[in-house]
């Protein structure tokens, strides 16, 4: 239908070149080459964070950095990590790939899409400035529970300020790819002929934009209580401080399923492609992705339960916190059936998604019992709840976005990846994150609080351990950083199909995708 | 940069989003820099603002140039309506958290606290209040004499009631305008167009009488406990996003009297009316939830 | 009830599914499962846990055998050929309602437990613990007793200038004491941040959140000493805020709690009469400790954070203020009010300590009843 003249023009105007091509680009294989360099690199710098971390706690006794910055490194780990590098890197995903598999000649908002991103520059300038203002960076975990937060120096304005921009970003963001997803289809793309990872993104963006304004909101009222004489969280006035808590977590939990719904969507790329097998229950696969996503709005109290709630509240949050399991499972046994009876390869994307569904199965399981009322009483601020969320949230949500990585760098790039050193990633990223966070768990039990700069001597041994594991874990990551860079640079040329059996528009088109991958609106069948 | 039947329009390259990012970080540090008492403050946010303003019109000069200059089909201008429908269900969740908190500090928090005799024996609870520790409600409406020990709050059937009328009817004339664009009746338009924004700026100007009806007679502040906090909050952030929405239907307007849009092509005009509807909704919430009740 | 078989076969098969190599987990170092409760709310949720921990795992091996097994048999370099089935209804259905009836068999005795743990009625001791940065207060409200806890783990410990004792940041001045076999309810409050107390062998934690009062309780069965630590991030000293908690036969309880009485009677008498210098300072010095996390030892703070008391203006400058900064604080900053915390004889010892020792030499003296008039 279309006369395809249309995106035609990049070659012809004289367009920016160096820096200002990249700071002025509407092109969202550019902005998605944009974001996954900004979610690197921040993945580096939040995990020298967690070295910082991990290098205190290697013994009993304060030997590296005293409580203050503990607590300061703590903090920022988190919201490095969490805004930093997933949530960016799964929308440097979504920009790359979803206008290729929906056949779109772009983003629908292209210059949307670059303010999107040319934004969490200067939100993390302000953050990570906030480290080195009089009396240090902010100090009161990600969650900034007031009124611990209502205490901290101008730091704490500067995060604010800095969520709030992070904020604009990911809604604008968010608005881009569900009007992309609704409205730049191909003919004949139906809503349930979508890619799976398209779904899911679908879904997360809705979560994005229902609740990153409520963390705004959250945080805009720390704001005035700290400096406009408001009461929200001050009991004197009449407010409260666990209103606070409530806020935050409407917003925390969603938010940890923006952190993963992508990534079951990555895998249920990978899965298929390496079984050589459609992916088994597509519609429950959508419905469940569904699910998950409504019930993930009922469920944020399970972070508050020891904060004296009516018993009324804890049982129902209970309960509705156990319900995310049914959708979760019938996700994982989608997985494995896709698998069963398949023709399987194990190349490294394949390692690492199957990592994935084995790994983050284990943090599920940690969640389910961190649900359980009663038991969370017990679990609740341990290191027990530090092993759930690095399960779900490296093994589940950063090792997804590696998989994923492997999977398009040949169609980013037009070439392929160093297989070997990928699968010497692959064993010593995973060994060791293993090493670093199992021991967690025995931890928890055994009632190491989390957010401590020093323990009790009965907890050295597992603390020894961990250490060292998060040490080797982050030298692994350094031969990652090393076979992107050699991978962009240059290597043996990959076909248009790269693997064996893909399916997926984007394994239609030449290897490196052209700039404008659709000008054309692809066929359907 | 064709924009043959059926292709999408992909702009070229743009500085507007990095200024707007400039301006925005240099907004914030500003703003930043003035709440801790740094004195360069005040100037950058300042320039920051100007930044700002000045990306807005350079980037939606942009959009409307392209625009009338027919670059748009269809296909785009879809693209843009259900954007600005998402971005209003994003403003509805930020009002959403105040909301929350209204709710949860009245039906919970307080009643709590005027249970918890260990610590604050003499508490009552109840709503109005401004807690524990601070000054107690009297008759709404009537001045205080010592804001320090009393406050009082605004009733609703003043001026609350009144710019109720005057925001829904605003919502009624600008419907007759869009009725009006759409039939090509551009004196009609325009005039009542016009209303609209006659009525949102009265709107406006009774929120400050009352503001300050507020902070001089009846000690009614920001710093009034949980009712203020809320009070404020939201009746505040409800004004900004009014004159957020005015502005908007002004440049709209001024548009108009350029000639701008056509019976089948107006988006801005049409997102601007979609943010004044909502506007207008969440004062009926307001209206009941913070004078009413 | 089949309860210890469960949590035997729990911590069997989990230390040999996971980490092989730990078939000894007597080591006490080398404990995976949570401590032995000696409360009955503790057992159950120890139980609670090992039944849905044995659940979980096996789920777990039952799921990821299958997919072991489809790895192993159905790879593409045996020659396997992938069929292309992509549903069955039935399987569908199968693997949602197990899954969710298994929830249900979940969360039936886990919501018995909730409902006794929530009980707080009939106790026959109230405790009321307030959570200051950084300690604990104690009081027995039917008894008139109160007292602070603090960390009393030596600095030099902590530095690693001296070696580490058994009960390193797990040990504190005054413990908490309550008598075993009475049931105990603890009202829980905080002064300036949300703290949270905790002892995981009573099977209790609860946030401390200031303005609000929490109620939780225990009944301890064995006498003993329990150890825990504040479990709510409430600032730089959260992991140095520890929790000791002496449990003692009644009789032995009532024997404590006249003791406690008398001393602090005692205490009282001491606050109306006139205090020499060195006295106070000797006094200060002890009373100190409560400074020393943000002043620090020598009096030196922490730049930028926490100010020096060497030299500083305020302990150099008149007495009234420095006197009212100790009591009633500086709204906004950590330095709270110890108007509440500290006696008048405390204040006064504290304030002649920091302005003769730390580096300053003011020659002042305070004198408690001073404090009194100032109060
Ligand atoms: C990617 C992020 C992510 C994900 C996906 C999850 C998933 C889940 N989380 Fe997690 N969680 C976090 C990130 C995440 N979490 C973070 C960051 C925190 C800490 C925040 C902070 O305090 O700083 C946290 C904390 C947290 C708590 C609070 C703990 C505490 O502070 O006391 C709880 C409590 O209920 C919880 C529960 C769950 C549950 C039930 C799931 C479920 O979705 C899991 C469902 C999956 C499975 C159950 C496995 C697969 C299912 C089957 C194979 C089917 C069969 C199973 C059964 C029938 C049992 N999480
Ligand atoms: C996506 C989120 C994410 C990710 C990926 C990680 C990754 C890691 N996290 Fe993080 N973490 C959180 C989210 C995340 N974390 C959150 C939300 C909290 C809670 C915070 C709070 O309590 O408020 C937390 C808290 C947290 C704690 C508890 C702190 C405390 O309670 O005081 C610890 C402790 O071990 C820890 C460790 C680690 C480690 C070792 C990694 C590793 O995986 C990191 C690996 C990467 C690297 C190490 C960097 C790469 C390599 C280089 C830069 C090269 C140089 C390296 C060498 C020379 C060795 N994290
Ligand atoms: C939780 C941390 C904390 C503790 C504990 C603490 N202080 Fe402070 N103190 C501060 C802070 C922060 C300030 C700075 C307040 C300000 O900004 O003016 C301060 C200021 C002071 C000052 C004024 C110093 C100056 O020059 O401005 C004095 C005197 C003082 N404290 C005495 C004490 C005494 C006595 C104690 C113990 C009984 C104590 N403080 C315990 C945090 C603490
Ligand atoms: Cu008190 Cu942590
Ligand atoms: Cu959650």
């Amino acid at each position: 239908m279309a006369t395809a003249e249309a995106a035609h023009h990049d070659e012809h105007h004289g367009h920016p070149t160096g820096i200002l091509r990249w700071i002025t680009t509407t092109n969202h294989k550019d902005i998605g080459t944009l974001y996954l360099c900004f979610s690197l690199t921040m993945f580096l710098v939040g995990g020298l964070m967690a070295l910082v971390i991990r290098a205190e706690l290697f013994q009993p006794g304060l030997q590296v950095v005293d409580p203050h910055f503990f607590n300061q490194m703590t903090t920022m780990h988190a919201l490095v990590m969490i805004f930093g590098a997933v949530m960016p890197g799964f929308v440097g995903f979504a920009n790359w790939m979803i206008p290729m598999m929906i056949g779109a000649p772009d983003m629908a908002l292209p210059r949307l899409n670059n303010w999107s991103f040319w934004i969490l520059p200067f939100a993390f300038t302000m953050l990570l400035a906030s480290l080195f203002t009089a009396g240090g960076g902010p100090a009161s975990g990600w969650t900034l529970y007031a009124p611990l937060s209502i205490q901290g120096g101008m730091s704490v304005d500067m995060t604010i300020f800095a969520i709030h921009m992070m904020g604009v970003s990911s809604i604008l963001g968010a608005i881009n790819v569900i009007v992309t997803i609704f409205n730049m289809r191909a003919p004949g793309m139906a809503l349930m002929k979508l890619p799976l990872f398209v779904w899911t993104w679908l879904i997360t963006a809705f979560l994005l934009i229902a609740v990153m304004p409520v963390l705004a909101g959250a945080v805009t009222m720390l704001l005035t209580d700290r400096h406009f004489d408001t009461a929200f969280f001050n009991p004197a006035g009449g407010g409260d401080p666990v209103m606070f808590q409530h806020i935050f977590w409407f917003f925390g939990h969603p938010e940890v399923y923006i952190l993963i719904l992508p990534a079951f969507g990555i895998i249920s790329e990978i899965i298929p492609t390496f079984s050589r097998k459609p992916l088994f229950g597509y519609t429950t696969m959508v419905l469940a992705t569904a699910g998950i996503a409504f019930l993930s709005f009922i469920v944020w109290a399970h972070h508050m339960f020891t904060v004296g709630m009516p018993l009324a509240g804890e049982l129902f949050f209970m309960y509705s916190t156990m319900l995310i399991a049914v959708p979760t499972g019938v996700k994982v046994f989608n997985w494995v059936s896709t698998m069963w009876r398949g023709s399987l390869t194990f190349e490294t994307p394949m390692l690492f998604a199957l990592a994935v569904v084995f790994l983050f199965t284990i943090g599920g399981f940690s969640g389910l019992m961190l649900a359980i009322t009663p038991a969370d009483f017990q679990y609740h601020d341990t290191y027990f709840v530090v092993a759930h969320f690095h399960y779900v949230l490296f093994s589940g949500s950063v090792m997804a976005m590696m998989g994923g990585a492997y999977y398009w760098l040949p169609k980013w790039t037009g070439h392929m990846y160093d297989e070997r050193l990928g699968k010497i990633h692959f064993w010593t990223n995973t060994i060791f994150f293993n090493i670093t966070f199992f021991p967690q768990h025995f931890l928890g039990l055994a009632g190491m609080p989390r957010r401590i700069p020093d323990y009790a001597l009965q907890f050295t041994e597992f603390n020894v351990i961990s250490s060292m594991g998060a040490f080797g874990l982050g030298l692994s990551q350094l031969i990652f950083v090393y076979v992107v860079i050699k991978c962009v640079r240059g290597g043996k040329k990959a076909s248009d199909k790269v693997w064996d059996q893909p399916r997926g528009l984007e394994w239609t088109v030449p290897s490196p995708a052209p700039h404008h991958t659709f000008d054309t609106p692809p066929k359907i069948a | 940069m064709s924009s043959a039947p059926g292709s999408y329009y992909v702009p070229n390259p743009s500085a507007w989003p990095i200024i707007g990012s400039i301006g925005l970080f240099t907004l914030l540090l500003g703003f930043m820099l003035f709440l801790n008492e740094g004195a360069a403050g005040t100037w950058l946010m300042i320039v920051g603002a100007g930044i700002v303003a000045l990306m807005m019109f350079g980037w939606f000069g942009t959009v409307i140039s392209e625009s009338e200059g027919g670059l748009y089909n269809d296909h785009v201008d879809m693209s843009f309506r259900m954007s600005m429908l998402w971005f209003i269900f994003s403003e509805v969740m930020f009002f959403a958290a105040f909301f929350g908190a209204l709710f949860y500090t009245r039906t919970l928090a307080v009643p709590w606290l005027a249970d918890t005799d260990l610590l604050w024996p003499n508490y009552e609870g109840g709503w109005p209040t401004a807690g524990p520790k601070g000054p107690l409600p009297i008759d709404a409406d009537t001045a205080v004499s010592d804001p320090a020990a009393q406050f009082s709050t605004i009733g609703p059937w003043g001026i609350p009631v009144l710019n109720t009328f005057l925001l829904l009817a605003s919502s009624v004339t600008v419907t007759i305008a869009h009725h009006a664009l759409k039939h090509n009746a551009r004196g009609n338009l325009i005039l009542w167009l016009g209303v609209t924004l006659v009525l949102g700026f009265v709107f406006l100007y009774f929120q400050a009488v009352e503001y300050s009806h507020a902070y001089g007679e009846l000690g009614l502040t920001l710093g009034t406990g949980v009712y203020g906090a809320t009070f404020f909050m939201l009746t505040g952030f409800h004004g900004l996003h009014v004159t957020i929405g005015a502005i908007m239907l002004t440049v709209v307007w001024l548009r108009c009297l350029r000639g701008h849009f056509k019976p089948e092509n107006h988006f801005a005009f049409e997102a601007s009316a979609w943010y004044w509807h909502f506007v207008d909704t969440v004062w009926v919430g307001l209206f009941v939830f913070v004078y009413v009740f | 009830m089949l309860c210890s078989r469960i949590r035997t076969t729990a911590i069997a098969g989990l230390s040999a599914a996971a980490f092989g190599l730990m078939a000894d987990v007597a080591v006490a170092a080398w404990e995976v499962n949570l401590q032995p409760p000696v409360s009955p709310i503790g057992r159950d949720i120890l139980e609670l846990h090992n039944l849905i921990m044995l659940i979980c795992l096996i789920i777990f091996l039952v799921v990821f055998s299958v997919m072991f097994y489809s790895l192993y048999a159905h790879r593409k370099s045996k020659g396997h050929e992938a069929s292309q089935f992509s549903h069955s209804t039935k399987a569908e259905v199968v693997w949602t309602i197990i899954p969710f009836l298994i929830l249900v068999g979940m969360a039936i005795p886990s919501t018995a437990t909730l409902i006794k743990m929530e009980d707080t009625s009939k106790a026959d001791l109230t405790v009321k613990i307030t959570g200051y940065q950084w300690k604990w207060q104690y009081e027995y409200p039917e008894h008139g007793v109160s007292f602070y806890s603090n960390l009393s783990t030596p600095r030099a410990q902590i530095e690693g200038i001296e070696p580490k004792g058994e009960n390193y940041l797990l040990e504190v001045d005054n413990p908490l004491v309550i008598p075993t076999n009475k049931k105990v309810r603890f009202l829980l409050t905080a002064n300036d941040v949300i703290h949270a107390w905790w002892i995981p062998q009573f099977g209790t934690k609860k946030d401390a959140i200031p303005g609000y009062i929490n109620e939780m309780w225990t009944l301890v069965e064995k006498p003993g000493t329990y150890r825990g630590q504040c479990a709510e991030l409430c600032g730089k000293d959260h992991g140095f805020m520890p929790i000791v908690v002496e449990a003692k036969a009644p009789e032995e309880f009532e024997a404590w709690l006249e003791t406690e009485k008398q001393r602090q009677a005692k205490q009282t008498a001491d606050l109306n009469r006139d205090w020499s210098k060195d006295e106070l300072l000797a006094h200060g010095e002890k009373v100190y400790v409560n400074c020393v996390a943000c002043h620090g030892a020598a009096g030196k703070g922490l730049p930028e954070a926490f100010p020096a008391i060497a030299g500083s203006p305020v302990a150099t400058g008149p007495i009234a203020e420095h006197v009212s900064l100790v009591m009633n604080g500086k709204s906004g900053t950590a330095m709270q009010a110890f108007k509440n915390q500290l006696s008048d004889l405390d204040i006064a010892a504290v304030v002649t300590y920091q302005r003769n020792a730390l580096g300053n030499s003011t020659g002042d003296v305070v004198q408690p009843s001073q404090v009194n008039s100032i109060r």
